[in-house]
């Protein structure tokens, strides 16, 4: 048996808990472990590589997975270094579990987690110090007709590319905005789907002004060519400043209508076309994780977990690397990860990290926070996105809120933040926790955006909670 | 919740309001807690009194909003866990019965008629009809509607106006003065910094508790069921955690777990004892339960008095200035009765209730 919190192992090092075993936990996982640090790293899915080393299920034994990867080689590199400190005892990997509340005591943490994938089961993680990097998740704006079948998030349909090589449908949509709409085009593409168009709504000559942060960036505009070669040779239409404005069917998807966007970024009418598919990809960028954080007391910056130079939060014993920090792709996650690793080595070992240690790492962290803080304000929903939005749309989909009762709820009931919407409407109390619908009930109200609390990161038996940290558990 | 009732019945008395709030409708503890509407909990005195008014008034805003604040009287049902406890609980609702309240007595056989799936073995129950519910959030902003007032959210007060001879004449906001010959203080929880704010010591102080959320059920909890050591905690000075779990359906689904009571200020910090104690009592209760998830929980600030009562009436510390705040654990119950109690005063008119024992004043002695 295998018992978490065995004493032979924990008397002997320092124990840190990384929660997520995406690019940035893995990174810090092994930086860790390389220095005298016992680590157990815990992530809710089957195998480690978060959300860009997804891995094709490992009984599928795809021939050729690297075709879906560049970067490949951190990733056999990270992997190895994984395995090689499992089998030498000093990380321990716990996967399929979901970790619901890190809970900070007198005497170090406590990390609650259920077993999937039916997360009935309580296990619980004592550990001296955590390092939360459990990433980010896909924003998605409604529209009339999001919710048939067939409507998927971009990163849905990645996943079903890169987890199980299966393909959705035969004729996709890619749309919305955001970096990530060219690697799902250009992956589902390459998979043997008909791409018939990649619709975005940022402006391409937006890219123009940009050009000091971007052009600090040549991998990353290497990055975005290859793309752009790999868009041509599939023959996949890029439509800038247009926008999906309806999704047809009755079943399921059948078409999709598209308009271009004005300079203000308003629907031009009169312009619209039809385009039939089975599939539509829909993304809007991410949103970072923020749950434990939240949970454990750490300050947040506008809606990422706040960090200082180490990649320490503001709780003692706590830190955060990757994209529950901010959002900015893998390679930055990668290098925050690593950073925090080191620190939290250095700090458990109780000696003084020396920055100039990580100085690499800490100039690419620098330079991908500029180059993504450039590309956030490039790649943008139209402007008047909440225009195509009518009142029978639903919005919040766990408990069927529909437009109408949002903007009900704001202009008769006096409602002018996500907190009074939610509490008149009920949009955001649903399975989901306003995950999902929060960008869009924001958009609806005309307000801020702003974090909400949700103390479970996820739903939890209440027969384990009645139970969770008593004694006897040990 | 207090104010919006209070701006409702001061408009039906032909008064003109404004409302003022520095947040948004219901972004105080109106929020952040539940919507019981208890008699059951009360023993006979002037909170009971209070309530009872209260739940007349609300059954008749129920004929005008109803579904619109998810009004239902479904009745609240205090479990015994012990042949002892219920002995004690029939002599609490026997004195209950006397001040007006109609309490049931339910033999062990007909509690499981009236809750199918209770944990079994227990002795008895008192089923009391007149408990009901609203949801608050949706109560303060009908009510607010309904009233006519001016609504001014996003303005916070910072100093209350008085003349250069002591009556107050208005308020002083971020955004501008407001002038008026009245001032009402239902800042809840922060009613003491009102009062101040007017040169008065008003000890109003937080007591805080958390709510557990369920994921959405059919319908298995009919009633407001909790265990009756829930009743020595309202009353209760101890400053230790205490936890009471009042277990309920809502019409939207989800079962409703609450509420903790602690007094350690205004620590938003999530409390895994106080929840975990919460969870434990509603399996207790249901042990269905145990596999049904939280999916979330939430907590807010209760504002308290060192008696357990508001404070209802005129300041006579400070002529134009009425406090309607301090309600504890029972602030949106208890919201219909003050608003009408503060509209009879305002307007001169003879009030329901004697006043005497929400006196704003009646702590001076003690704060000299
Ligand atoms: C569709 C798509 C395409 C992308 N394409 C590219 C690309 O081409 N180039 C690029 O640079 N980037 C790309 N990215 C972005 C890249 O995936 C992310 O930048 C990167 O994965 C972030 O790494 P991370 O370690 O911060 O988080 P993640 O990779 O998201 O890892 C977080 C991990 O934490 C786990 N976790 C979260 N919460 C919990 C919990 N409560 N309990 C247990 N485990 C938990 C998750 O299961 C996950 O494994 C893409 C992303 C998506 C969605
Ligand atoms: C967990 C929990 C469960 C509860 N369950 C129940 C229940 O089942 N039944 C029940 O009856 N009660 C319950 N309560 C109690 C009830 O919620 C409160 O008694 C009630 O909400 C108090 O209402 P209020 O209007 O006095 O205060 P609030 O709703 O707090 O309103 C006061 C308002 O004053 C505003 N304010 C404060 N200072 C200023 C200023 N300087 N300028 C401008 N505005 C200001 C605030 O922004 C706030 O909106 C519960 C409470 C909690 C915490």
């Amino acid at each position: 048996m295998t018992d978490p919190n065995d004493p032979n192992h924990a008397a002997v090092l320092p124990h840190l808990a990384v929660i997520g075993a995406g690019p940035a936990g893995l990174a810090a996982t092994v930086a860790a472990a390389s220095r005298g640090v016992r680590v157990t790293l815990l992530d809710s899915a089957a195998q480690e590589g978060g959300q860009f080393y997804r891995q094709p299920a490992a009984e599928l034994r795809a021939r050729r997975p690297q075709a879906l990867h560049h970067e490949w080689r951190t990733w056999e590199r990270l992997r190895n270094g994984l395995r090689t400190h499992v089998d030498a005892g000093a990380v321990r990997h716990l996967t399929d579990h979901h970790v619901w509340l890190v809970e900070r005591g007198s005497e170090g943490f406590t990390v609650h987690a259920l077993l999937g994938p039916e997360q009935e089961e309580p296990v619980e993680v004592r550990a001296d110090a955590v390092l939360l990097a459990t990433g980010g998740y896909e924003k998605v704006l409604p529209f009339p007709g999001w919710t048939l079948p067939g409507v998927v998030t971009a990163g849905g349909a990645q996943a079903m590319l890169k987890g199980a090589l299966a393909v959705s449908g035969r004729t996709a949509v890619v749309a919305g905005t955001g970096p990530l709409l060219l690697p799902v085009a250009t992956g589902l593409a390459a998979a043997g789907v008909e791409v018939a168009a990649l619709v975005e709504s940022a402006d391409p000559k937006a890219f123009a002004g940009r050009t000091g942060a971007l052009a600090a960036q040549p991998g990353k505009l290497a990055e975005g060519a290859g793309y752009a070669a790999r868009l041509l040779r599939h023959r996949v239409k890029v439509l800038a400043r247009h926008t999906v404005v309806e999704a047809h069917g009755t079943e399921r998807l059948e078409a999709v209508t598209v308009a271009a966007l004005d300079g203000d970024g308003r629907v031009r009418h009169g312009r619209e076309r039809r385009i039939a598919c089975d599939t539509l990809a829909v993304g809007h960028g991410m949103l970072p994780h923020t749950d434990l954080a939240g949970t454990l007391g750490c300050r947040l910056d506008g809606l990422a977990v706040y960090v200082d130079e180490e990649q320490r939060t503001d709780v003692p014993g706590v830190w955060a690397a990757g994209e529950t920090t901010g959002i900015g792709g893998s390679a930055l996650s990668l290098a925050e990860g690593h950073i925090a690793g080191r620190s939290a080595a250095a700090r458990l070992r109780g000696t003084e990290p020396d920055p100039r240690a990580w100085a690499a790492a800490a100039k690419v962290r620098d330079r991908l926070r500029a180059f993504f803080a450039a590309l956030d304000s490039v790649y943008a929903p139209p402007a008047h996105w909440t225009e195509q939005v009518t009142d029978d749309t639903v919005v919040c989909r766990c408990e069927e809120v529909t437009g109408g009762a949002v903007r009900q709820a704001v202009a008769e009931l006096g409602a002018g933040d996500l907190r009074t919407v939610k509490l008149l409407t009920r949009a955001g109390m649903g399975w989901c926790q306003g995950r999902v619908c929060a960008p869009a009930v924001a958009g609806l109200a005309g307000c801020e955006l702003t974090p909400s609390r949700r103390p479970f990161a996820r739903p939890v038996p209440l027969g384990v909670l009645a139970r969770a940290g008593e004694p006897e558990s040990d | 919740m207090v104010g919006a009732a209070c701006a409702l019945y001061a408009g039906r008395a032909g008064l003109d309001v404004v409302l003022v709030d520095r947040g948004p409708v219901a972004g105080g503890t109106t929020g952040a807690g539940e919507g019981n509407l208890l008699v059951s909990d009360k023993e006979p005195g002037p909170e009971l009194d209070l309530a009872l008014l209260s739940g007349r008034l609300w059954a008749e805003l129920a004929q005008e909003f109803g579904a619109a604040v998810e009004y239902e009287a479904k009745g609240g049902v205090v479990v015994a866990s012990s042949s002892g406890g219920l002995a004690a609980l029939e002599r609490f609702a026997e004195g209950q019965r006397a001040a007006g309240v109609v309490a049931e007595p339910v033999a062990g056989d007909a509690l499981y008629e009236l809750e199918p799936h209770l944990a079994p073995g227990l002795p008895g129950a008192v089923h009391y009809p007149q408990d009901c519910q609203v949801m608050p959030a949706l109560a303060a902003a009908h009510l607010i509607r309904a009233s006519g007032a001016r609504l001014l959210t996003g303005h916070t007060v910072t100093d209350v106006l008085r003349a250069p001879d002591g009556p107050v004449r208005g308020v002083r906001t971020d955004r501008g003065d407001i002038h008026a010959p009245a001032v009402v203080n239902a800042t809840g929880t922060w009613g003491g910094e009102l009062a101040a704010l007017a040169g008065v010591p008003l000890p109003v102080l937080p007591r805080r508790g958390f709510v557990l959320v369920t994921e959405p059920l059919p319908r298995k909890v009919r009633h407001k069921v909790y265990a009756a050591d829930y009743v020595a905690d309202v009353a209760s000075d101890s400053a230790a955690l205490q936890t009471s779990p009042v277990v309920e359906g809502t019409a939207a689904g989800p079962i409703l777990i609450g509420a903790s009571r602690e007094r350690v200020g205004f620590d938003r910090t999530f409390s895994l004892p106080a929840v975990r104690a919460l969870a434990a009592g509603a399996t207790r209760l249901f042990p269905f339960l145990e596999q049904v998830r939280a999916l979330r929980s939430y907590l807010g600030f209760r504002p308290y008095m060192p008696d357990h009562l508001p404070a209802v009436g005129p300041d006579p510390r400070v002529p134009g200035l009425y406090h309607a705040c301090g309600h504890e654990g029972a602030g949106i119950g208890l919201a219909t009765g003050t608003g009408r109690l503060i509209a009879q005063a305002l307007t001169g008119g003879t009030p329901d209730l004697d006043l005497t024992p929400f006196r704003p004043d009646r702590f001076a002695e003690e704060a000299a």
